[in-house]
């Protein structure tokens, strides 16, 4: 550790020749310590790509390369409709997501009122509660107010655990936000309606952005409490992968479970992409 | 006039504040009150104690501590990693940087039921690394990587370290490097400056780190079913095990309710260490 300090601190010009050597040293560490993990992240999401093109119908022993399994997956209607329904209670939830996140951060951000705390706490919680006890508590409450599962009650769940990531994150946004542009749209006549949309909102869009595709991201990766609360016979991807993933009986699965990483680059892109552009405005 | 005012921005903040708040306490809040509720009701709806008398089972208490004893060291282990691995991304080059950070956010966003999945693949008695082994003549018998302790660790590692790494770098990045050299400069040698002046300014990005990993940890499913099989188990096993097959929800909700104690033990302590900072997203 005492190497890797002096491998961090920006004073070559100064450096006599056995300190000189202390920062190489310390930063061949850090080198190898970073390629090592970025391998250890990626090995494996690579070697099962790979294998998503065996032909072997079980084990890892290379047989032959194939495109098969895609077939076989996109001929798999279930597959297909499951997707469709994670596509939907996604985009859904993640509108209403956006919409409460937003109003509450406002409120949160830009008023004061008695019980702010309890909302502080509140909004937090769902960052701090396991995902699995959320999943439960929800099980029972539908289950005690004679609630039947299905399309509703996953959206009600999806909604409720991407809300305060949605609020979190143009919270952020709005902390940082310089009020003054505001006071002179107002000075120059506009009322506090216009302000709003002309001003407030254009100027917290990256946030929102953001809030946006964590929420959507979030909703499509949901397992736990997705299966708690989903009705019988009605599946989102990850719900209808989980009982083949844990057999792992065909290699179908690798080629779906590729298809998922696919969607998730493109997600990580497109919010680059996003913010990019709108950081240049 | 000014009483108008008040009373609109009153209404203002209910408007902000009711829909969200709303969903919130019926979608989230409400639902965890009732596992506080059902932990003291039997099927008849009638008061016990016997939930939680199971729970001080020593088996049952057997779990709790191995599941916290995983969690803690997933978490430790966690951060050792990515101390290095953010402190060697916050130093490259701006370019180099958002590569590097792009390399991150990537599994961040991944879903993690296929990586986790991706993880097991690997390791299975007839996966890649011991075909490879074999292969090579290492090995003669397969190598059985999986169903153990370690086994669970080491995907909750895996799964949970971009959220780690992330906040560890962000707190890196907005770190004064000039500081250390002024530690330096006044005589303070390698390990000192780095316990006295590097580590409490990027402490609050070491603490999101490590809540962002515990919590999942603790109340890990998808893991501890993956990789730890039927032998290594984790309290998030148990619950869901009494709400699937098992049908105990008395003694599933006290389980529950005891995780959220322990977890927000450790969130307490968090705050306190943090002295209330937020976890950066």
């Amino acid at each position: 550790m005492a190497q890797l300090v002096s491998a961090s601190s920006s004073a070559p010009a100064n450096v006599a020749g056995e300190s000189r050597a202390r920062v190489s040293a310390g930063r061949l560490v850090l080198t190898t310590i970073t390629a090592a993990t970025f391998a250890f992240l990626y090995v494996p999401i690579f070697v099962l790509i790979i294998f998503s093109f065996n032909q072997a119908k079980s084990g890892a022993t290379w047989t032959g390369f194939t495109t098969e399994w895609y077939a076989k997956m996109f001929a798999n209607e279930d597959l297909i409709e499951a997707a469709l329904n994670s596509l939907l209670v996604g985009t859904i939830s993640t509108l209403v997501a956006v919409v409460l996140g937003t109003l509450l951060a406002l409120a949160m951000e830009r008023y004061s009122f008695k019980g702010k705390a309890f909302w502080d706490g509140l909004l937090y919680m769902p960052v701090i509660i396991p995902e699995i006890v959320a999943g439960v508590s929800l099980l029972l409450f539908f289950a005690f107010i004679g609630l039947e599962r299905g399309f509703p009650t996953l959206l009600a769940a999806h909604v409720a655990f991407t809300t305060p990531f949605v609020y979190l994150t143009v919270r952020a946004r709005l902390a940082d936000f310089d009020r003054s542009v505001e006071e002179a749209a107002m000075d120059l006549g506009a009322d506090e309606w216009h302000t709003f949309w002309r001003i407030t909102l254009p100027l917290l869009m990256p946030g929102v952005v953001s809030g946006a595709l964590l929420a959507f991201t979030l909703s499509m990766d949901d397992f736990i409490i997705s299966n708690f609360v989903k009705g019988v016979g009605w599946n989102t991807l990850p719900v209808y992968v989980w009982p083949q993933l844990k057999r792992a009986v065909s290699p179908e699965i690798n080629a779906a479970s590729t298809m998922l990483l696919l969607f998730s680059i493109f997600i990580v892109v497109l919010s680059l992409v996003l913010q990019r552009r709108q950081s240049r405005i | 006039m000014a009483t108008l005012l008040r009373k609109s921005r009153a209404l203002q903040l209910l408007g902000l504040m009711f829909p969200g708040g709303f969903w919130m306490v019926v979608f989230f809040l409400l639902p965890l009150l009732f596992i506080v509720v059902l932990s003291f009701l039997d099927n008849e709806r009638l008061f016990t104690l016997e939930g939680y008398q199971r729970v001080f089972d020593p088996l049952y208490i057997g779990i709790f501590l191995q599941s916290i004893w995983i969690s803690l060291l997933t978490t430790i282990i966690s951060l050792l990693i990515s101390f290095p691995v953010a402190l060697f991304m916050a130093r490259l080059p701006k370019g180099w940087r958002d590569i590097a950070l792009f390399a991150v956010m990537i599994p961040f966003w991944t879903n993690f039921l296929v990586r986790t999945y991706a993880l097991q693949f690997l390791m299975r008695n007839q996966g890649p690394i011991n075909l490879l082994l074999q292969w090579i003549g290492l090995i003669d018998e397969p190598l059985s990587m999986l169903n153990t302790p370690a086994a669970v660790m080491v995907g909750l590692i895996y799964g949970n370290l971009p959220f780690m790494i992330l906040p560890v770098y962000t707190s890196l990045e907005k770190f004064d490097w000039t500081l250390l050299e002024a530690a330096q400069d006044l005589g303070a040698s390698a390990w000192p400056a780095f316990f006295r002046v590097m580590l409490p300014l990027t402490a609050p990005g070491l603490l999101s780190g490590s809540i962002l990993t515990f919590v999942p940890a603790i109340g890990s499913y998808v893991t501890a079913e993956l990789m730890g099989g039927g032998k290594a188990t984790m309290i998030g096993r148990v619950i869901a095990g009494q709400f699937e097959q098992a049908q105990n929800w008395t003694f599933g909700s006290a389980m529950s309710l005891i995780l959220m104690v322990i977890v927000t033990i450790f969130a307490l302590i968090y705050f306190r260490l943090g002295r209330g900072e937020r976890v950066a997203l």
